[in-house]
């Protein structure tokens, strides 16, 4: 029970990252049918700038609170720029190319932007510095809680609120769905397709980024080729709770992240991608629109 | 106007005057849409130009012709079917969203025109029926206040009672000032409520001149509408 309780709560913060992760890939398939493999190198180039930030400026020096929050805003900016300067000279000029090139563009941008972190940062592991008043931890009924996942889960499920929010409750949002459903429509309406385009690749970067501090902060370790890895379990993620669906994306991360745990509890932590990458083919094959069953390529 | 490599209008000239309810008619593929949607900006032509009050729209992207006055009501509808139907009428006043005033206004003319809807406001537009679709489509373009409002088939695939319907309510949003370009298969109907027709076959204008001489003339009937349907 121990056990199971304590792998719940490692699969719960990991789960979060990959939620973040997964929105990113979601949104931009659903409003643009693409899938933005680029999307797992911003995360990771968000990891590195706040790596950057942590050992190089004095930000450190506001304390943990407020310096968390400065590195990750400025982190979540900077890869916000970075997902508009990607769209608009990978995508926008493809807009009318079919879905193939599209494709094509972001496999080269993705490789283009790990070499380029490669380059910058080097080929070796990176380590984020300790920082003492975010290393605590606490035995709850037996099982360990350290802060650093309080504070992945909390931000992550604040921020997802904050995004159903604005998705669902808003003009804004209501017009991204329109956008989703149906582009030409939704010019109709007065909506500007590609300032929704433009906010899909603002938000989506962002949250990665600050998904990649987080894991920079809780895992220490950093890694160039790190967006591959986490991308693909992020992809599946998404694939799972039907890709295109914000609500979906958000559950599915969670779900991914406890099973990937558990497995890696009870059977072998060393097999652990392993039994993520059995459950996507398994998605893929037997149920590609996602287990909660919502569309996929329903408009091609 | 073309598609590709297939042109789809050549030379179509067509003038709709304020206040006027215009018919584009013409049979299956004639190119009634694609002139629609040129007007509207989803689609750019290689030559030639369209002008409203005076000033050329070509230069406008399809997003900002709205805001110009300019409202589609397109074929089939094409309602957001997970969106509700108050978020549908929402999003074709998208333009004036910081408006509050504009928008509760728009939306009460519409419960007005279309009780229907007000009481199906929180039900998603995909769950409506075919007619409260059209009514909803119909609505979502008046949002916007359009001066011109460009409508595409309205009666397309609805019971004959509802077209009866249908077409009043466009008498009646004529009568408020709205000018209206009307596309539709439709021909003996739509003849009856507009000024002036248009004939389009293979992407010309074959014919043109009053609704009313156009709806005596049998031959133009029998060459480019088909015959009639017979309903009261
Ligand atoms: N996206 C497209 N790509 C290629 N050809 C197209 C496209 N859309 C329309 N066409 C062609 O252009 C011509 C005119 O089509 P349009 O949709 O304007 O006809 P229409 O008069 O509206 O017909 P209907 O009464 O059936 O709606 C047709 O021959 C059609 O096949
Ligand atoms: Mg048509």
């Amino acid at each position: 029970m121990e056990l199971f309780l304590e792998q719940l709560v490692n699969g719960l913060t990991v789960g979060s990252v990959y939620s973040l992760v997964a929105l990113g890939y979601t949104m931009v398939y659903g409003v643009m049918r693409l899938i933005n493999f680029a999307h797992g190198e911003l995360f990771m180039l968000g990891s590195y700038f706040g790596f950057t930030l942590l050992v190089s400026t004095n930000i450190g020096a506001l304390g943990a609170g407020w310096g968390l929050i400065v590195i990750v805003l400025m982190a979540a900016g900077a890869m916000a720029l970075l997902g508009i300067l990607v769209e608009r000279v990978a995508y926008a000029p493809l807009r009318e190319s079919g879905r193939l090139a599209p494709v094509v563009s972001a496999l080269g941008v993705s490789i283009f932007l790990q070499n380029a972190a490669m380059l910058i940062w080097g080929s070796r592991y990176r380590a984020y510095p300790v920082w003492a008043a975010l290393d605590r931890r606490w035995q709850v009924g037996g099982v360990h809680i350290t802060l650093m996942q309080v504070i992945i889960l909390g931000v992550s499920i604040v921020l997802m609120l904050l995004l159903y929010f604005i998705i669902q409750r808003t003009t804004l949002g209501a017009a991204i769905r329109a956008t989703a459903i149906d582009q030409d429509t939704a010019r109709l309406m007065g909506i500007d397709v590609n300032a929704i385009i433009r906010f899909i690749f603002i938000i989506g970067p962002a949250l990665g980024a600050v998904a990649g501090v987080m894991v920079g902060l809780y895992y220490r370790q950093i890694h160039f080729t790190m967006g591959w890895t986490y991308s693909l379990k992020a992809f599946t993620a998404a694939i799972m709770g039907g890709i295109g669906n914000i609500p979906g994306a958000m559950v599915g991360g969670m779900l991914l992240g406890i099973l990937e745990m558990l497995g890696a509890g009870y059977i072998s932590a060393a097999w652990k991608d392993v039994f993520v990458f059995i459950i996507l083919i398994a998605l893929l094959i037997l149920r590609p629109t996602g287990l909660l069953g919502e569309r996929v390529a329903e408009k091609v | 106007m073309s598609y590709g490599r297939i042109e789809a209008l050549r030379q179509v000239s067509l003038h709709v005057h304020e206040g006027e309810i215009v018919a584009l008619l013409g049979a299956n593929g004639a190119g009634k849409t694609t002139t629609l949607r040129a007007i509207s900006g989803l689609i750019k032509p290689q030559q030639g130009d369209i002008l409203f009050d005076g000033s050329s729209l070509l230069a406008s992207p399809a997003h900002r012709i709205v805001g110009q006055g300019i409202a589609q009501c397109p074929e089939g509808r094409r309602v957001f079917p997970t969106l509700t139907v108050e978020e549908n009428l929402r999003l074709g006043a998208y333009l004036h969203r910081k408006d509050k005033e504009w928008v509760q206004e728009g939306q009460g003319k519409v419960w007005e025109l279309f009780p229907r809807l007000h009481e199906r406001r929180f039900q998603l537009a995909g769950t409506l029926s075919g007619g409260e679709q059209q009514m909803l489509a119909i609505a979502r373009a008046l949002m916007a206040r359009p001066r011109l409002l460009l409508l595409d088939e309205p009666s397309l695939g609805l019971a004959p009672l509802l077209v009866q319907e249908i077409f009043r309510t466009i008498r009646a949003i004529n009568a408020q000032g709205v000018t209206i370009l009307l596309v539709e298969q439709n021909a003996r109907l739509a003849l009856k409520i507009a000024h002036r027709a248009y004939v389009l076959a293979t992407g010309r204008v074959a014919v043109s001149g009053d609704a009313a001489d156009l709806a005596n003339d049998e031959k133009l009937r029998k060459a480019y509408l088909g015959a009639a349907p017979a309903c009261s």
